[in-house]
Formats: C-alpha cells, structure tokens, sequence
C-alpha cells in the first residue's frame, strides 16, 4: 500500500483580473492575470500527511481547490491514483473517483448549509453515492457517525447554528468521511477555531487517519499546527514551491531561506530565550512580482542571480545560493 | 435564530451541558418564536393581519356569507337601484347595508364576490412572478457570465418602465392573439399573465443577488466536489437560503399586485364585466360620484384601500422581523 496516491505535476492556475473589455480598449490596457499557484509539483502517498504552508496570498487554497476540482488548472496534470484529474470530472467514471475524495473547509459555519439538519448534511454524500441505502440504514449510519466525531447521534435533529465552532467541524469532519473516502483535503481546518479546541480537532483528524487510513493534504498558515499533523511539508511563497522536505526533515534543518525565516519567527513555548527574529517584510503583490526568485527584495542572501533567474526545484528546494552553496549552516 | 442556545464545545466524553427546557410541540415552538414575538409587539402588524384575514375570509366565504347573489339576473330588481346605504329598498322588500348600485346589485355583496376576483388575480399573478422571477435569477445568480447578463440587461429594461404600461402592453397583444370568441374565458388569465411578466424583474434581481453571495459559500463547494448536480444544488441548497427576502418582497407584490390588477380594471382592459373586481366597482362608481350616489364608490374603494394596506404592512414587518439587522 505504498506508492503516491496524489501526484501532483507542474500546476498552474492563473486568474484573469482584467478591467472590463471597454475599459481595456478606451485605456490601452493589456489583459492583466495573477498568476496564484505557478508550476508547482509534489506527491503524497498513501496514509501519510501532505502539508502546505504559506502566507496568505501564496496560493495555498487556490491548490486546495485544484485538487478536487472546483477550479480547472491553466496548466499542469493532476493524478489521482494514477488516473487524471485535471482531465475534467464526468461520467460514471468521474463518480467513483468523486467518491475517494472529499474536502473539510475553513469555516464550518459556511461549509454547512444552515436551513439543514446536521442528519441531512451528513447524510448528503450518502445520498449522493448510495443511493440505493435504506432510509433506516442511512439514518443509522449518520448516527455511527456523529458518535465517531464525538457528538451523540441526537444531535442529528438540530441545525448547525445550535453547536460551537469545535462542533461544527466535527460534522464536516462526519460529513467528510461519511462516503468512505480515502483522500481529504483540508483547507485549514482549525483557523476559524479557538486555540483550545484546535487541538481536539487536530487529534480527532489524527485519530480518524489511523484508524481508516486516510491520506490527508493539509493546508495551513500555522507552523506547529503542521508539524504536529505531517508527514511531508510544501513551503510556498507566492504561488512557488520553495521548499518540501520531510516534516522532521525541515523543521531540523530548514534549508531556503524563507523556511529559516519563517522558523526562526515561531514562537517556542519553553522560551530557551532563543533570539526571536520577525519575519522581514511583506509577500510582493502578485499581481506583479519581483523578476527572478520572487522572495529575493527579502532575501538576505540574494545576489544578481536571484534577480535575474528563477530557481526550480532541486533536490526539494528553489533556492539559488542553496545550489551555490552560499548559505551559511 | 436565537444565539443563545449555542453551548460551548464540552471536552470529549463529557456530556453536552443541558440546555434550558424549550417548548415542545408545533404550535408552542411557534408562540415561543422570536418572530412571533416580534408580530405581537406590534399592534399596527396585529391589526394588518387580522384585517387581511378578514377580508380574505370574506372574499372565500363569498357564495356562503353574501346576502345577495349578485350575478344572479334572476334575484336583481333593477328597481332597487340607487338605494342608499343601509336602507330598505322603495320598491321591494329587499335591504341594503351598503347600498344598491345602479343595476340594484347590493354593494356590499359585490364586494364580497370582486375581492375574490381581487385576490385571486393578485395571488396568482405574484406566484406567477414570483416563480418565474426567481428561476431566473437563480440561473443569472449561479451561472453569471452570458446568461446573466442577458437576464439581467432585460430585467433592467423592463424596470425602466412602469409596472402598468408592460402589463397594458402584454394585455394588448393578448387581445390581438386570441381569437374574440375565447376572449371573454381568457381574460382572467391573460391579466394574471400582464401582471406577473410586469413583475418578475425584481424578484429576479432579489434571488440573483443573493444567490451570487450563497454561491461562494463552502457549503455548495462541498456539494459540487461531490457531483451533485448543479441543478439540485439550486433547488436543494441555494433556493432555501433565498426564500426570506422573496418572502419580504411577495408579500409587498401581493399588495401592488392588487392595486395593479384595480388599475387595470378601473382603465376597463381587466377582468370582463360578468365577473366585476374591485377596480371594476370603482369604474362603475366614479360615474355617480357626482350625482351623489357616492356609496356606489366608497365602498369597494375603502375595501380596496384596506386590502392593500394590511397587506403592504404586513410585508414590511416581514422585512423588518427577518432583517437581523434590525432585532
């Protein structure tokens, strides 16, 4: 059962943020995109953790939203289990491999429908892929359900309006697995969610993963939030892979700059009174980034080159003076 | 719809916190509700509502209730004519609580049957708009592109001109398509059609508006990574979530509807002569206004009045309950 289940290769996804054709041709502008998510590659194999960290802006849930179809790539392949995704989803084929995959989202409140009971809610994907299921059996298996999210199987009458935060993902979580599926996205799942319950959440999806051996890829903007959950780590910046590696692998020895910096920047909470840098400077605007390595106006080690050249991804890191060996240990 | 009984996340394996005892049943949860509430704090609402229920009964009741059958030839006695409110008639024994119109109809039960025709016409025409209105928002709203625009560039034309001078204008090309024999039978539907496509702009660009912001909303991407199709995702997602402000604004078309419908018929291209609205009896009044048989007027104008008033109060406490903004 090893092998990648996701492959992911030289994705793009560039959005059109033109003026309005009339305002283009009375002004003399030039059609304008922001390029979100630019030629990035990595895998994720089977049972194991994927994480993708960034800023905002750097393109993490546009990724997120590539993977399981809600936006069509501009560029690039994405192979789920060896079969295209990125092909378009239809047909009767398109249904089996809908049905391996589901997403949890950010803020549970919007992900559920709030004129629905959380039976209805959870029940969807059901409805949708066992059509055949018994009203009975569904309404049982809604209630397994809830019980494994560690809600009570009466709490299916009420509507999501009436639960907490930390609930609420709990029945997207439900609704997520209800399916059986092996492959979730989760776009930040514990942002919206208070520090205390982050990590309930967190545990519940670790405790869900061994036990039905799911293969996650995480998206988050927190660096501890993802070193408790991952196995391997995409760090982006501005649409671009800057560097994966493994997750003991990279927080030991962080290698592209950008990754020191944003390490050095975490707070650590035994305090060792080790000397906090903050993070310098702002993501460029993508509408018009930096020529050659997009972090290099940040770079403290940036020379010509890296105005210049746009690094690729080498041995899991875009890096420059990393290649030139240039940075210091 | 109440914030408070949201319980904070109990850590795992304890039980959830219990929460205060709720009424039970239907009509106690209704009585407990926030918007009743808000209906019984509001004598103007209170007084709408039972005056529109009123009438509306009375318009139901018709056949049952009215003390005169006014389209029977059979029971007029074109002798009763003229006389005046609540008084005995000079030649039959017959007795006029309102009057007796210029044919001896009594005003009163001409009401009775024209508030039928009134409300009848004004609630099949606000459905008529209002289903049509939202379809075709809700495919401007999801789609956008092309289909939006073109939805919406006509609904922005037909905005521009006044709600009657779309529906004369329908009602006049009915005329001309129908043959003179169907028209008599035709002519209820033809003005329900008048005044629903004269409608249907604004609750179209209502449901489009709202369904652009559920659209973005997580809830249909989780549905759309499933497959389902964009068709359910509409009806069984999206079309719940905009049913409150088509609620608001129905209820302010019923009442405009009516008004509409009276306008129509009082210009004389509504509702045939054998089956007189409310407008109808207004046409039929103002020709005596000045010789001052003014009950033949008054009547079914104050009728018309009130009906349009509840309606139109009713629909703006609707806004106002369901504005969350405003509790």
């Amino acid at each position: 059962m090893s092998g990648p289940l996701l492959d992911v290769r030289n994705l793009s996804r560039r959005f059109d943020v033109s003026k309005p054709w009339l305002n283009r041709k009375i002004e003399g502008l030039e059609r304008l995109y922001v390029k979100a998510v630019d030629d990035v590659s990595f895998t994720v194999n089977r049972g194991e953790t994927f994480a993708l960290v960034g800023e905002s802006g750097s393109g993490k849930s546009t990724i997120a939203r590539l993977i399981v179809g809600l936006l069509k790539p501009t560029a690039g392949e994405i192979f789920f289990d060896g079969q295209s995704l990125a092909k378009g989803l239809n047909g009767a084929e398109a249904r089996r491999l809908r049905r391996r995959f589901q997403m949890i989202f950010q803020d549970p409140l919007a992900s559920l429908n709030p004129r629905w009971r959380v039976t209805d809610i959870i029940a969807e994907p059901l409805r949708v892929f066992e059509g055949g299921m018994a009203d009975r059996e569904r309404r049982l298996r809604v209630g397994e359900l809830l019980t494994l999210v560690g809600l009570s199987p009466e709490d299916g009458v009420k509507f999501p309006h009436q639960f907490s935060g930390g609930q609420r993902q709990r029945i997207a979580i439900a609704r997520a697995l209800a399916a059986r599926p092996e492959f979730i996205v989760c776009d930040e799942p514990t942002s919206a969610l208070d520090v205390s319950v982050q990590a309930q959440i967190l545990n519940l999806m670790k405790d869900l993963q061994r036990e039905f051996g799911l293969t996650y890829v995480f998206i988050s903007h927190n660096l501890q939030v993802v070193r408790h959950m991952s196995d391997q780590i995409g760090v982006l910046y501005l649409g671009r892979l800057a560097e994966v590696n493994s997750a003991a692998g990279l927080f030991a020895a962080p290698r592209h700059p950008y990754t020191r910096m944003l390490l050095d920047a975490v707070p650590d909470i035994e305090m060792t009174g080790r000397g906090r840098r903050k993070v310098e400077g702002e993501i460029p605007s993508p509408l018009s980034p930096p020529p050659g390595c997009t972090f290099h106006p940040r770079c403290p080690l940036a020379n010509d080159r890296c105005r210049r050249e746009v690094p690729h991804l080498r041995a899991g890191v875009a890096c420059h003076a990393v290649e030139e060996g240039r940075v210091p240990a | 719809m109440s914030s408070q009984d949201m319980t904070p996340a109990p850590a795992p394996g304890t039980p959830a916190p219990v929460a205060p005892p709720r009424p039970t049943g239907r009509l106690r949860r209704m009585l407990d509700s926030d918007i009743f509430y808000s209906w019984k704090r509001s004598p103007v609402t209170v007084i709408a509502t039972f005056t529109a229920l009123f009438l509306i009964l009375m318009a139901l009741m018709a056949p049952l209730i009215a003390p005169h059958d006014p389209f029977n030839p059979a029971s007029l006695n074109l002798m009763d004519g003229f006389t005046p409110p609540a008084s005995a008639s000079a030649f039959s024994d017959n007795w006029f609580l309102m009057g007796a119109d210029n044919q001896g109809r009594d005003v009163l039960s001409t009401i009775m049957y024209g508030s039928r025709v009134s409300l009848f016409v004004g609630f099949m025409a606000t459905l008529f708009a209002v289903v049509m209105g939202m379809g075709l928002g809700l495919a401007a709203g999801y789609n956008g592109g092309m289909i939006d625009a073109v939805i919406m560039r006509v609904a922005d034309i037909q905005l521009s001109f006044p709600a009657i001078l779309i529906a004369l204008l329908i009602f006049g090309v009915a005329r001309g398509v129908i043959p003179a024999n169907q028209q008599e039978s035709m002519a209820i539907w033809v003005l329900i059609l008048a005044i629903g496509l004269s409608n249907w702009a604004q609750f179209a660009r209502t449901v489009r508006g709202a369904t652009m912001v559920e659209r973005e909303k997580d809830y249909v991407a989780a549905a759309r990574i499933m497959g389902v199709h964009p068709v359910l995702i509409l009806l069984r997602h999206i079309l719940p979530n905009v049913l409150g402000p088509v609620l608001v604004i129905g209820t302010i078309g019923l009442a405009l509807a009516i008004i509409e419908e009276a306008t129509l018929s009082f210009l004389g291209v509504g509702v045939p002569p054998t089956q007189p609205s409310l407008g109808t009896l207004i046409r039929i009044g103002q020709q005596y206004l000045f010789s001052g048989e003014w009950w033949i007027l008054f009547f079914p104008a104050m009728t018309l009045i009130l009906l349009a008033l509840s309606v139109n109060l009713l629909g703006d406490w609707l806004r106002d309950a369901l504005n969350p903004k405003l509790r």
